[in-house]
């Protein structure tokens, strides 16, 4: 994938992102404060907006995309995915492709930036129950040698049942945590937002 | 949903504007951004700036002015600023001696007031923050965020500022703010939910004869609902909760706020405030100054906290200093 094709996935996370505005939020409404769809679609609509100004390199286009995050987003969600992305797209600098290897690259870094910035792991109820999940089927996928768009059937796969994961556990960390064991048997709407993104890259891979 | 609004997606700016209207002779807006500065700019001070999701007004741009904050970043309704808004007060309101972020214990608050930090110090400007904490409804423990920051951060506001306004250095500054957040505690209860106007409808439900104990003041629901009770119950639960977590007695002096969550009547307040001096002459308990009134706001949530921010002298003294805001005047 190059960076004009790259441009067209980021389109339909865009897009995709608004689909769910309202699913996100009543997510969100339950454990948290009732936002989070409203506030990445904020983010991902003035993505949207740049998209067509942004370079077709696609370590260029995550970086602005992280940026923009940072600065539209808000909350605790603005700054952790727009570290995610920013992240992914240091990981990858300089290739003009970029294929599954890379995907990892860009995944693994995205995830180290958001246990870093947001002092969390994995089994916290947050947006890394489905994307560690992901990241790590499709690098097992990989090492299989499988090809690409198996590979994110199965991430997409492993991100779903983090998702549902999350509806076992206590939120120990953002907004849910001060519910305490009232927030069990509700999903995470952070790894829902995950999930939305990668659901989005597999099926461009389809 | 029925609200005095034009497009929910200009909530924010248009209420901006609007104070700066108002109050043009207290402070103004930052062109382009959702910040208000102080309309004089004070040289040769430390600069104090707060901020957070809008919707608690007059929180935080009402506290804009002598003896309190020299700047505040409003965020979307319920969702902290960008840091490049807060990064954009931060440059505004440096007058050379430094900047103190007070944060309110958010995830997302500390997130962004954080990178804000790092962008300023990259530009060379001294920046320092304390993050407050006062909320006993939630306690803080390995499995939580930490307790969140509430109406609380008023206190600190006051404090904090007066000791700027008095000329003092950053650390000093710092130093008196991190003081009150240590010995100011809030409780509260909701009575009805609030709605974010992109949101549309009620954070959460609550039933006709419940109430939500120990809520956030962003709508999120609290630690349990309740059956209603009545006025002196109800401040008998709130105290109790504070004086657990804070034990004071005779001979302690404080400073009181009955804040309202912005949907409740101040003759209520009053209400719940006769139980509070109550109870404090009860337990010998002397209470040097009294808030009431809607200071830190849920939109048009009906229900009350009460804040205690226990004395020494050092705080008496800062407590005591002049305030001129929108929100405080003293």
């Amino acid at each position: 994938m190059d960076g004009q094709v790259f441009k067209k996935l980021l389109e339909e996370i865009a897009e995709k992102i608004k689909e769910n505005r309202q699913y996100l939020t009543d997510l969100d409404r339950v454990i948290g404060d009732g936002d989070h769809g409203i506030n990445m679609d904020r983010g991902f609509s003035k993505v949207l907006e740049k998209i067509p100004s942004m370079p077709d390199d696609v370590s260029m286009c995550m970086k602005q995309t992280g940026m923009t995050l940072v600065s539209t987003v808000g909350g605790a969600a603005g700054p952790l995915y727009g570290t995610a992305f920013m992240k992914a797209g240091d990981a990858i600098k300089g290739k003009e492709e970029v294929g599954v290897e890379e995907a990892i690259l860009m995944m693994d870094a995205a995830i180290k930036g958001v246990m870093k910035l947001g002092k969390s792991t994995t089994g916290e109820k947050t947006m890394l129950d489905s994307l560690v999940p992901a990241y790590e089927a499709l690098k097992e996928c990989l090492e299989a040698g499988k090809e690409a768009k198996v590979c994110f059937v199965e991430a997409v796969e492993a991100a779903e049942a983090g998702v549902e994961y999350t509806k076992t556990i206590i939120a120990t960390k953002g907004r849910a945590s001060y519910l305490g064991e009232r927030s069990i048997g509700h999903q995470d709407p952070g790894a829902t937002s995950s999930l939305v993104i990668l659901t989005v890259v597999r099926d461009f891979l389809a | 949903m029925k609200k005095l609004i034009n497009k929910p997606e200009n909530v924010e700016v248009e209420m901006l504007e609007g104070m700066e209207f108002a109050h043009g002779d207290l402070l103004r807006k930052l062109e382009g951004f959702n910040v208000l500065v102080r309309a004089n700019k004070k040289q040769g001070k430390v600069a104090l700036v707060s901020g957070g999701g809008s919707g608690h007004e007059p929180a935080h741009g009402g506290y804009v002015g002598t003896g309190m904050l020299d700047g505040a970043v409003a965020g979307a309704m319920f969702t902290s600023p960008t840091p490049d808004q807060v990064f954009e007060a931060v440059k505004a309101v440096d007058a050379g001696k430094g900047v103190l972020l007070v944060i309110k214990n958010y995830t997302g608050d500390v997130l962004n007031f954080e990178m804000a930090a790092d962008m300023a110090e990259m530009e060379g400007i001294k920046v320092d923050k304390v993050v407050v904490n006062d909320d006993v409804a939630v306690m803080n423990s390995l499995y939580t965020t930490g307790r969140r920051g509430v109406a609380g951060t008023v206190f600190v506001h006051k404090i904090a500022g007066a000791m700027a306004e008095r000329g003092a250095e950053l650390d000093e500054v710092k130093r008196v703010a991190e003081k009150a957040i240590a010995n100011v505690r809030t409780m509260g209860v909701a009575l009805t939910p609030c709605t974010v106007p992109a949101a549309g409808k009620p954070g959460f439900d609550l039933a006709e004869d419940e109430m939500e104990v120990g809520l956030g003041i962003h709508g999120e629901p609290g630690t349990h609902k309740s059956k209603m009770l009545p006025a002196d119950e109800i401040v008998d639960l709130l105290l109790g909760k504070i004086f657990e977590d804070m034990p004071m007695g005779k001979g302690d002096k404080v400073a009181v706020m009955v804040n309202g969550c912005g949907g409740t009547p101040v003759s209520e307040l009053y209400i719940l405030n006769r139980r509070v001096a109550g109870v404090m002459k009860e337990k010998g308990i002397e209470v040097k100054k009294t808030l009431v009134g809607n200071y830190m706001t849920s939109i048009e949530m009906q229900g009350g906290a009460i804040s205690v921010l226990k004395l020494d002298d050092e705080l008496e003294g800062l407590l005591n200093e002049p305030a001129d805001t929108v929100g405080l005047k003293l």
